[in-house]
């Protein structure tokens, strides 16, 4: 009799286990969803303060508060400026939010622009397959190749060589950006295009008669993309650090239209005085980025588990 | 090699589209003639057309010759190898730094996964990758180099540019120097190789030689170390050999700000005066850098995988 056990004995030591294991895994879901939730909630506010700039913001962004400024920074909260005046007195808050609309915008169009490059370059290679995949990997392979910030650099002084660095505008900027980071997407989706296309519903679309286009676009690419969806949100976090690095660099977006990147190119020299002028722009990119990082991770473990 | 080729026909083709040239200075002069424009543009060859002018160029990088470098004056091969030196010594010394804390803590978070340690790397690593270099660079001096930092009755300040303070070799000045920009350059290595460390740990943690490992009765740090750590460790191998040239090319931004006279300044200097020789040399050098890691990131996976094989 000893050697068997009353079933309630371990009932309550499983029972407690399974509510433990559950809990845990609960947990762990709510704590990565939540992030990702506030994640969202922070990009909400940071695109309707920045695009309700013009009713929110306390001044015209290249107003110069001759009345107050003598030549250095004014403190956060002298003179009404809540966030201070740069070195060339302008309200700080309000050149943050004009700021953020350049950056966000930048960022929106570049990675709109690289997903339209890279889902197409990605899925005809994939679908056709042949010297066609191999032509357009072997350019994507370059590209790949090539560092990113080292050739937007190069070609951003090329145009700034061109004419002069004023034409280094908000679409040079898209364009560039967005006409050399696609490769990854490119990758991805041509990965996604090789399984789809051995399944049976392309076959049975094709059987059907659809032209090529179709089934590209209508049978196998909308089961692509949750990856592209994923992709689309990191590179979104990725192209807003690479765009505020070019305008720092004094190779982006010009002065005196203010972006988060250029705004800390003068910083530097004052920062001994002055830190708030260097301290909130990057605050902003970073907070930005950091939601954007999380909703994508966020994303990932929603829509695609087996991703990477 | 048929992609390096085609990479410097690309790259070739886009830089041969700026203006300039080694011309631009004689344009202003209003003693020199177009005969002589026409006469200096024969002499450099510049008259011939686009796939002359590239096969020419890749003749001479051939025989190891880069060109000459306008923004230097000095040839390309000297500028660069001039700043080499403290290139390797910035990107040596943040690798090494990177390799230590990222795969250490990320080791310690698979041990106790979803902990207050593991919570704890996770966030940073987030925290890390999203963190804008330059900002970064700029909080450091801000607060290492402009106010300095009073802690424990001792006041930290760090030199915040240039590689020395005086011209001979002092170590500790050296050293000095070396920390801001090697913080600044690691910060996102250690990032993402932390956070590929912990997810290639917690799947070997949950194998079954894992298990054979622990009912042997071995103690746990045996069997993380030993039978662990060997396996986890095979694909962050490959994400390190795969990210070290973007250590290198990411010096560009860390050499820029903290004036560190390395090739990535070096770079960033010639793009001012489109100095064509310097930026295509330093391109070049970058993307080669890449294809040939992409080789090893092949080869040492095969090599330390016996299960991985290439047809």
């Amino acid at each position: 009799m000893a050697a068997t056990l009353a079933p309630g004995a371990l009932a309550p030591a499983l029972a407690d286990d399974d509510v433990r294991i559950e809990r845990h895994g609960v947990w762990k879901r709510f704590r990565r969803h939540r992030l990702a939730l506030l994640g969202a909630i922070v990009i909400c506010v940071i695109t309707v303060c920045a695009f309700s700039a013009k009713l929110l913001a306390p001044a015209d962004p290249n107003f110069i508060d001759q009345a107050n400024w003598s030549g250095y920074p004014l403190a956060p909260g002298v003179a009404h400026h809540i966030l201070g005046t740069d070195e060339n007195g302008r309200d700080l808050l309000s050149r943050l939010m004009y700021g953020g609309q350049i950056s966000l915008t930048v960022a929106f169009f570049a990675v709109l622009m690289e997903l339209s490059i890279g889902t197409v370059i990605g899925a005809v290679s994939g679908y056709y397959g042949g010297w066609i995949d191999y032509l357009l990997m072997r350019l994507t392979d370059v590209f790949l190749s090539i560092p990113l910030l080292p050739l937007l650099l190069v070609l951003t002084a090329i145009v700034a060589a061109s004419s002069n660095k004023a034409a280094l505008g908000f679409g040079v900027i898209v364009v560039i950006i967005g006409g050399t980071s696609w490769p990854a997407v490119a990758r991805l989706v041509r990965a996604s295009f090789l399984s789809l296309r051995e399944k049976e519903f392309c076959e049975a679309a094709r059987a059907l008669g659809n032209r090529d286009g179709r089934i590209i676009f209508r049978h196998l690419l909308p089961n692509a993309v949750a990856p592209i969806i994923v992709q689309g949100t990191l590179e979104v976090a990725n192209v807003i650090i690479l765009e505020s690095t070019l305008s720092f660099l004094g190779f982006g977006i010009q002065p005196p239209t203010a972006s988060w990147g250029n705004m800390l190119a003068n910083a530097e020299s004052n920062m001994a005085i002055a830190p708030w002028v260097a301290i909130f722009p990057g605050l902003c990119i970073l907070v930005t980025v950091l939601a954007i990082n999380y909703l994508g991770d966020g994303l990932r473990d929603a829509l695609d588990p087996n991703m990477k | 090699m048929p992609l390096l080729l085609l990479i410097s026909i690309i790259l070739y083709w886009i830089l041969s589209n700026a203006p300039g040239g080694p011309l631009a200075p004689y344009l202003q002069n209003p003693h020199i003639t177009a005969a002589d424009i026409a006469r200096l543009k024969h002499n450099f060859g510049l008259d011939q057309p686009l796939p002359v002018r590239y096969l020419r160029w890749l003749g001479m990088v051939v025989q190891g010759d880069l060109g000459y470098s306008t923004s230097n004056s000095e040839t390309v091969v000297q500028a660069i190898v001039e700043r080499l030196p403290a290139t390797i010594l910035l990107t040596g010394t943040s690798f090494a730094v990177s390799l230590l804390i990222g795969v250490s803590i990320g080791i310690f978070a698979a041990i106790k996964p979803y902990s207050l340690v593991d919570y704890t790397v996770t966030t940073l690593a987030f925290f890390g990758q999203s963190m804008p270099v330059f900002w970064f660079a700029l909080m450091l001096q801000l607060a290492f180099a402009v106010t300095g930092i009073t802690a424990f009755g001792y006041h930290f300040a760090l030199p915040s540019a240039g590689i020395s303070s005086t011209d001979d070799v002092d170590i500790g000045d050296r050293l000095e120097h070396l920390i801001l920009p090697t913080i600044v350059l690691s910060l996102v290595y250690i990032a993402t190789w932390s956070r590929f460390t912990r997810s290639s740990m917690l799947e070997v943690i949950r194998t079954d030689y894992m298990r054979t490992a622990a009912a042997k009765g071995l103690d746990k740090l045996t069997i993380i170390l030993r039978h662990g750590l060997k396996n986890a460790l095979i694909p962050v191998v490959t994400i390190i050999a795969l990210s070290l040239p973007g250590l290198f090319a990411g010096a560009v931004v860390t050499e820029t700000i903290f004036a560190w006279p390395g090739m990535g300044r070096l770079f960033f200097n010639a793009l001012g005066q489109f100095d064509f020789s310097l930026l295509m040399g330093y391109l070049l050098i970058v993307s080669t850098l890449v294809v040939f890691f992409n080789l090893v990131a092949d080869v040492a996976y095969a090599w330390l995988d016996p299960r991985v094989k290439y047809d």
